[in-house]
């Protein structure tokens, strides 16, 4: 998707805050913060319009370096805490800030059924597979056998396939991005911002600390064209040098093909629906794993289905309508009441 | 031949699937619209259909009316409606001497009998010799009226606790109009089994007054109550309605994220019939997301408050610590059941005093108050509100099983009686402003929420600068923060009512209550002052901070008893922040409110001591 040329009402430096920003020297969340800004400032956000909630973890200082409305909230609730700020105020621009720990370990109940509700806001899972704030301990991410300083001998495990999660749980909008890519963020994230109900980003984002380059046989610049599928709805499932590889169906499963071979031609290879109400093949490609298969990022799935706060909000109006009471004293006077005199 | 009396407490007693709570509930309704005073005591177990006949499965409705006096649920019944073996056994150690005992013997065969636990039948040996016993067959004569609809088995028997109602409204000549009309109206869909409970009510009262069986009735004059305008109403509806007349004169919507639990789930049941009133009701994943919910609407400008009881209370712990330290307005009610854990669900206790007051990590002060009655709910709901938005703090409001499930006469307020609250909103620019500064008197910051152009802040868990609002781990800054949200508590009592107390002339004995034994306390120290005991009574609604006055009250007192449902919680808290006095202590961890009978002879020992 291509950034419109309007006017925009805020340069993305604008809408960040005067605070410093404290975290670690090439840590992934720079990028991530300079993609949201673009977003905004694409979008044309009115700053006072947009909240943005955290819980904690590294991920979660975000509000402080945004010059928008913030609330740092505690570890693992700020699904709750944003569900609560869209209903009270549904024209508000909400934006869930999180990480692998505090979404999917001890938020991981509020997670799932925030994306459930189809909620409308936007969630963006900065997924590190390790814990940062606490100093390098698994997470539910951290793949099978990892060596942390809470696991020696290497865990023992699987974790979370975030992507497959979000599905599970009735997902509507699945996104996946590398931190090295800001363009490609600030584009999803923008979709993410369109779509009607709870649009759910994962980056995968470098702890250059405690994980360093855990994502990086697929981030790496020399890994991303052959490592990544970058997904555009209605566009073929193309990657590699020159786009020289692509999906397509074999039977019940996907398979990677060369444009060229075996008289394989453009035409042979799948073309993205990230709109298709059914999750099949939107749960494949996010399984697709190294070396086999490439990475799917991009927009995997945004998929149209009623919307929490919408039917919370209309609820309300219906009632308003067709009610037999005006005020609260009509309510209070009542039924069964009786007089003394 | 009719007897007169000043006031009469019943119990309908039966298996949980008898119906004895629409009983009892529909002879309230009838003896209140005849201007009785009145006070109620539903008493139930935890399970929804406990195994059918046994002591566990058994549901009470107690009912208190009268004239004159009638300060709780009552004691002891004078009449004890039981439905099977069961419900007399459960009833049989707290019965009135004399008391009227209205027994189905169809329900009382040998197997029954064995069930609840008798060795032999109660109707046979001597163990109901002392009571005057109604023995009817309900059952079948039930089943006998109704033979004519063509009702199944199993609908007719449905309808044996009309029977035994209409009985008792014969036993104190009350009318049955009000009994009709009600399930006219509820089974408009269904006129067969309206008509069903009708049939069944008006042979139970012709019953009555035909068999030999019911050799006198009673007549419970009207009280002499304050003229206007009433209804019946529970403490969790007043909660609910309380909360919803803040909101309303708050001029915000009101927003409640709760969870269900027993027994504060029929407050959101309430609030979420009222979405015409713009109220948001969300029915959130577990407790935490209730409170945080609720943390989170209230930072975007709702009036925000969660409904909870003791274990989701303690779940909700490190969220209040939230709102504390963000200083936002949220209300959290907690119907206090029966402890710790699970406890006892059902069952009434005061026992989370000391949670509410301090059972959070770190410093972390907030308002707490309690209600008295049922009908007073109302009010405490409301006060709630109107500090939390205008003092900008986490509000907790301790309500009990008893109060929540009780009801009384409520003399119905308007709107237009209450007075204005005035949230510390700030909703235009301020180029000065910073999310932490506050006003000298209260030391409240302002609810500037988003949306508000210009004004975009950050808040959060994270210790905040005095001044400029942004995060800081200064040391003396924290000790600063520490000492204003204190402070800001503390500061809650400049603005609320001294505490009053009854007995102006008494010097000997000072009875402390707090929170849902108001009732049971205030008639027990009533009786002893009738009797011209040195005895005077406070009670208390506002906990932390305490009225300015307490300790003067205090003072004038050679003793100081505090009584509650706890082993000693508000007593210790006292001994904490006004340790110039000394307590004593009245307990009961029962599940069960006081009894004014074990009051009054508590009170008698103190008296008579030195």
């Amino acid at each position: 998707m291509e950034a419109t040329t309007l006017q925009c009402l805020f340069k993305p430096k604008d809408y960040a805050s005067d605070q410093e920003v404290k975290w670690c020297p090439g840590c992934g969340d720079y990028a991530i913060i300079s993609a949201v800004q673009k977003a905004f400032s694409e979008l044309n956000l009115k700053k006072e319009d947009v909240a943005i909630i955290s819980g904690i973890g590294c991920s979660s200082r975000f509000p402080y370096y945004m010059d928008t409305y913030g609330f740092h909230t505690i570890h693992g609730r700020p699904a709750a805490v944003a569900t609560g700020v869209k209903l009270a105020n549904p024209s508000l621009s909400v934006w869930m800030i999180s990480g692998d720990g505090d979404s999917l370990a001890i938020g991981g109940n509020h997670f799932i059924h925030a994306v459930r509700r189809n909620i409308n806001f936007n969630l963006i899972l900065f997924n590190n597979e390790i814990y940062g704030l606490t100093k390098g301990q698994y997470s539910p991410t951290s793949e099978r056998g990892k060596i942390t300083k809470s696991s020696p001998f290497g865990t023992v495990e699987s974790p979370f396939s975030v992507g497959e999660l979000v599905l599970g749980a009735q997902g509507q909008f699945y996104a996946r991005v590398p931190d090295t890519d800001v363009k490609l963020m600030a584009q999803v994230m923008i979709e993410a911002e369109k779509h009607q109900g709870l649009s759910m980003v994962e980056v995968l984002q470098n702890c250059v600390i405690f994980n360093d380059k855990t994502h990086a046989a697929i981030t790496a610049k020399e890994n991303k064209a052959n490592n990544q599928l970058i997904l555009e709805h209605g566009k073929p499932m193309l990657f590699g040098e020159n786009n020289s590889k692509g999906l397509r169906l074999n039977g019940l499963a996907l398979e990677v093909v060369t444009i060229g071979e075996n008289g394989i031609t453009e035409k042979d290879i799948l073309v993205h629906d990230a709109h298709a109400k059914s999750t099949i093949l939107h749960n494949m490609l996010i399984q697709m794993k190294l070396p086999e298969f490439p990475i799917a990022m991009g927009v995997i799935r945004n998929a149209d289905a009623p919307v929490f706060d919408h039917g919370f909000t209309a609820q309300i109006e219906q009632q308003k309508a067709s009610s037999k009471y005006e005020t609260i004293d009509d309510l209070f006077v009542s039924g069964n009441t009786f007089t003394i005199n | 031949m009719k007897t007169t009396l000043e006031s009469v407490v019943i119990k309908f007693a039966g298996d949980s699937g008898d119906g004895m709570q629409l009983a009892g509930t529909l002879f309230t309704d009838t003896t209140a619209v005849l201007g009785n005073e009145i006070a109620t005591f539903p008493d139930f177990p935890s399970e929804i259909r406990a195994p059918q006949g046994t002591v566990a499965g058994v549901s009470g409705f107690q009912v208190h009316f009268g004239t004159s006096g009638v300060h709780s649920p009552g004691d002891a019944p004078d009449v004890l409606v039981a439905m099977n073996p069961a419900a007399l056994k459960a009833n049989l150690h707290n019965l009135k001497p004399a008391c009227t005992i209205l027994i189905d013997v169809d329900s009382f065969g040998k197997k029954d009998i064995e069930k609840a636990g008798f060795v032999t039948s109660p109707l046979e040996d001597e163990s109901l010799s002392d009571y005057k016993v109604i023995d009817a067959p309900i059952t079948s004569l039930t089943k006998a009226a109704l033979a004519d609809l063509g009702l199944d088995n199993k609908s007719a028997d449905r309808c044996k606790n009309m029977f035994t109602l209409g009985m008792v409204f014969w036993l104190f000549s009350e009318p049955l109009e009000q009994t009709i009309a009600f399930f006219e109206q509820k089974f408009k869909k269904n006129p067969t089994i309206g008509e069903a409970n009708i049939i069944a009510l008006k042979a139970g009262y012709n019953y009555a007054l035909t068999v030999e069986a019911i050799k006198s009735s009673f007549t419970v004059l009207p009280a002499k109550k304050k003229p206007g305008v009433y209804r019946n109403i529970t403490g969790n509806q007043a909660t609910a309605w309380g909360l919803m007349a803040a909101a309303k004169k708050a001029g915000k919507p009101l927003f409640l994220g709760s969870y269900p639990i027993t027994p504060a789930t029929d407050i959101m049941h309430e609030l979420t019939k009222h979405k015409w009133a713009e109220i948001k009701v969300f029915q959130a994943e577990d407790e935490i997301a209730g409170i945080c919910s609720t943390i989170g609407a209230a930072f975007a400008g709702n009036v925000a408050v969660t409904t909870t009881s003791g274990p989701g209370m303690a779940l909700k712990t490190e969220a209040i610590g939230l709102a504390v330290m963000t200083e936002l307005p949220i209300v959290i009610v907690n119907v206090q059941r029966g402890g710790p854990s699970t406890g006892l669900p059902t069952k009434t206790e005061q026992s989370d005093l000391l949670q509410a007051i301090w059972g959070r990590n770190g410093e972390s002060p907030v308002v707490v108050i309690s209600a008295s009655t049922p009908a007073d709910c109302f009010d405490w709901a409301f006060e709630a509100t109107r500090i939390a938005l205008e003092h900008m703090t986490p509000v907790i409001l301790l309500t009990e099983s008893y109060l929540g499930n009780g009801a009384e006469p409520w003399k119905i307020k308007t709107l237009n009686q209450l007075p204005e609250i005035k949230p510390l909103t700030l909703e235009t620019k301020d180029a000065s402003w910073r999310p932490y500064n506050r006003d000298d008197e209260k030391l409240a910051r302002k609810w500037v929420v988003p949306g508000t152009p210009e004004m975009q802040h950050r808040i959060g868990g994270l210790e905040k600068d005095e001044c400029t609002g942004c995060v800081s781990h200064n040391p003396q800054n924290h000790e600063v923060m520490v000492n204003i949200r204190s402070e800001k508590v503390a500061r809650v009592a400049n603005f609320i009512p001294e505490q009053r107390y009854k007995g102006k002339d008494a010097k000997k004995l000072l009875v402390v209550g707090w929170g849902g034994q108001f009732g049971i306390l205030f008639g027990a120290v009533n009786e002893l002052q009738k009797e011209g005991k040195d005895i005077a009574f406070t009670h208390f609604n506002y906990i932390n901070p305490l009225p300015k006055n307490t300790a003067e009250i205090f003072s004038k007192f050679d003793k100081i008893l505090v009584c509650e449902l706890n082993k000693g919680q508000f007593a210790n808290y006292l001994r904490a922040v006004l340790p110039q006095f000394n307590y004593e202590q009245y307990n009961k961890v029962q599940g069960l409110p006081f009894t004014v009978k074990e009051l009054k002879a508590k009170f008698n020992e103190l008296l008579e001591e030195k």
